[in-house]
């Protein structure tokens, strides 16, 4: 059988490490992308005296890369303090990975945001985290870092599809450097809206293509 | 890796070349390799012209049609586009700029159709039921006096519904709207004589039927205004030029030859057999497309809870292939629009498997599929976080 994805990505595939739930979870997060459709949960247990992550297990509504990116995160993530996993990044799970194809870097993202939300919704509970800030044009930009360009398999702003950013009375307007009936558009349009929207001040979301 | 034995079950996308059709095609490429153009200049010229009349003497014989009614082309996008877009070219300016299609039709449609409406045309795109049916009502009130084309698939490329078209050909004829069906998955399958059927333009094609690829044509009923778009020289009536694939020709006239209605009724009973195994067997499974009024090679199911490429991936690894409606699976990252079109939501398209059923598939290829993707389906769902 010849495959695009490498030997080790189907290793994975065929065989997740660290599959299913943890009871009383210290942290859960569950990341969904309805434009590719994918959806991933993470939980994981922390160890309080180092912060570190002594367990951790997953689950995969998606495809191949999905499934085996989900897995090689626990494996990454275990055993590390929550600020070194935080830092564990696409790139590296897909390098671990020997290689993800480019147009798949979008479902395999999720798992990572996964670990990163778990974390995030573990300090959250246990009181580590700061005081909500006001929305800017800066908090903007870096939620879009997490939107996937697929032609490029790296992010929006990296590439330059990113023209603009307005904030105004709850309203985010982004604008994209693609044309409307392209390809990735509608995909791009809703991943956007997705990173955007659930910020707590912000009630609109206008994604606009150039022509 | 576990096993070696290949099934092929995606012959939709397209089919084995049977040998026969080879032998058939063979002296095309070597002793008598002249094109019919040079049928003025010298004999081999005469003979290609001979064979290539005779391909398609066959050809429209099999849809009930005059020869100087079928037109080849390279395959069917070429014809749907020459179809759409020669339709366009001839009328927009006599007539109108309006052009009906359903929303669920392939993309050779879909895309001249779009293409058409960045050139000024207007066009509506029909919905259709939950079994992936145009509403001929809706058609009859969409057509306007500016309708210059209708074009309704003859059945689903993805989830096999067959369209009522002789229902559809007597509304467009009542309006004075030229019709155009795509009959690429059904051409021999499903019976479609012009003679029954008032339909102006039928797009076939070789490859679905275990005949070459880069073959394909347009039936164009006596009469039918349509502009050439490939121009060039003046093959096949004038309306598309190019020099003739003989070989092609020749090999398109043999599979339809060696299509028998004992094989479409065996595909059926395939078709049957996968539907009611897996519906009856695999918990969570949804069939797509109606029941019966469809494709006699064509099953397409929804597994709940679990995503497509997951499962095809995990079938080649067991030696099938088959395809999927997943956006996962599509190089735009959109889910299928028919399943959507069907008002089916992201998760049905996600999960959906087709699988379409050709010349050299048998029934122990299904029991040992259905078997392989019970195994595969409960051990996906066992790490997937929905559904439980």
């Amino acid at each position: 059988m010849r495959s695009p994805y490498s030997e080790t990505v189907l290793e994975h595939f065929r065989h997740p490490r660290n599959v299913g739930k943890i009871e009383n979870a210290d942290g859960k997060a569950i990341e969904g992308s309805p434009a590719c459709g994918d959806m991933v949960s993470v939980y994981i247990s922390v160890e309080p005296k180092t912060n570190t992550i002594s367990a951790i297990k997953f689950e995969s509504y998606g495809c191949a890369s999905n499934i085996a990116t989900g897995s090689i995160i626990t494996e990454l993530a275990k055993g590390k303090t929550l600020d070194e996993a935080k830092k564990i990044t696409w790139q590296e799970a897909s390098e671990a990975l020997g290689g993800l194809p480019k147009i798949k870097a979008h479902c395999s993202v999720l798992a990572i945001e996964g670990l990163r939300s778990a974390i995030e919704n573990y300090e959250e509970r246990h009181g580590l985290v700061k005081e909500r800030n006001p929305t800017t044009v800066e908090v903007v930009r870096k939620r879009l870092k997490k939107v996937m360009n697929p032609m490029a398999g790296l992010d929006l702003v990296r590439t330059n599809l990113v023209r603009g950013i307005e904030v105004e009375d709850g309203t985010v307007q982004v604008v994209v450097d693609l044309p409307p009936d392209h390809q990735f558009a509608s995909a791009i349009k809703e991943e956007i809206t997705e990173k955007i929207e659930p910020l707590w001040d912000v009630k609109e979301v206008a994604v606009v293509f150039m022509e | 890796m576990l096993e070696r034995r290949q099934v092929y079950l995606d012959n939709s996308a397209t089919t084995r070349l049977d040998e026969r059709v080879l032998d058939a095609m063979k002296p095309y490429f070597f002793d008598k390799y002249a094109v019919a153009t040079s049928e003025f200049a010298y004999s081999q010229g005469i003979e290609a012209r001979e064979v290539l009349d005779s391909a398609r003497e066959a050809l429209a014989a099999a849809l009930g049609a005059a020869p100087g009614e079928l037109i080849f082309t390279s395959g069917s996008t070429e014809s749907s586009n020459t179809a759409l877009k020669g339709a366009a070219l001839a009328l927009g300016n006599r007539k109108g700029k309006h052009i009906i299609v359903s929303k669920i039709e392939d993309f050779p449609v879909l895309h001249s159709a779009r293409a058409l409406e960045k050139q000024g045309f207007r066009v509506t795109y029909l919905d259709v039921d939950s079994d992936g049916f145009v509403n001929l009502d809706e058609l009859r009130g969409s057509i306007t006096d500016e309708t210059i084309l209708v074009s309704i698939q003859h059945a689903n490329q993805e989830i096999g519904t067959i369209q009522d078209i002789a229902s559809v050909g007597r509304i467009c004829g009542e309006k004075g709207a030229l019709f155009h069906t795509d009959a690429t998955h059904t051409f021999t399958r499903v019976p479609l004589d012009v003679s029954r059927i008032p339909v102006d333009l039928i797009t076939v094609s070789a490859h679905t039927i275990h005949g070459p690829k880069g073959i394909g044509g347009l039936y164009v009923r006596q009469g039918t205004r349509i502009a050439k778009w490939v121009d060039g020289g003046f093959q096949e009536f004038d309306l598309r030029a190019g020099l003739e694939n003989i070989p092609g020709a020749v090999g398109f006239a043999k599979a339809v030859e060696l299509v028998t209605p004992e094989e479409t009724s065996r595909l059926q009973s395939m078709r049957d057999r996968i539907i009611d195994r897996i519906l009856a067997e695999i918990p969570d499974t949804t069939l797509n497309g109606h029941r019966w009024k469809r494709l006699p090679q064509n099953a397409n199911i929804s597994f709940h809870f679990i995503e497509g490429e997951s499962i095809t991936l995990h079938l080649d690894m067991h030696g099938f292939a088959v395809s999927t409606g997943s956006a996962c699976f599509s190089r735009s990252l959109e889910g299928s629009h028919v399943i959507f079109g069907i008002g089916g939501d992201h998760e049905r398209a996600h999960g959906s498997i087709r699988f379409t059923f050709g010349r050299y598939n048998t029934m122990e290829d299904i029991d040992a599929v259905v078997q392989t993707l019970a195994e595969v389906v409960q051990e996906l769902r066992s790490i997937s976080p929905l559904g439980r």
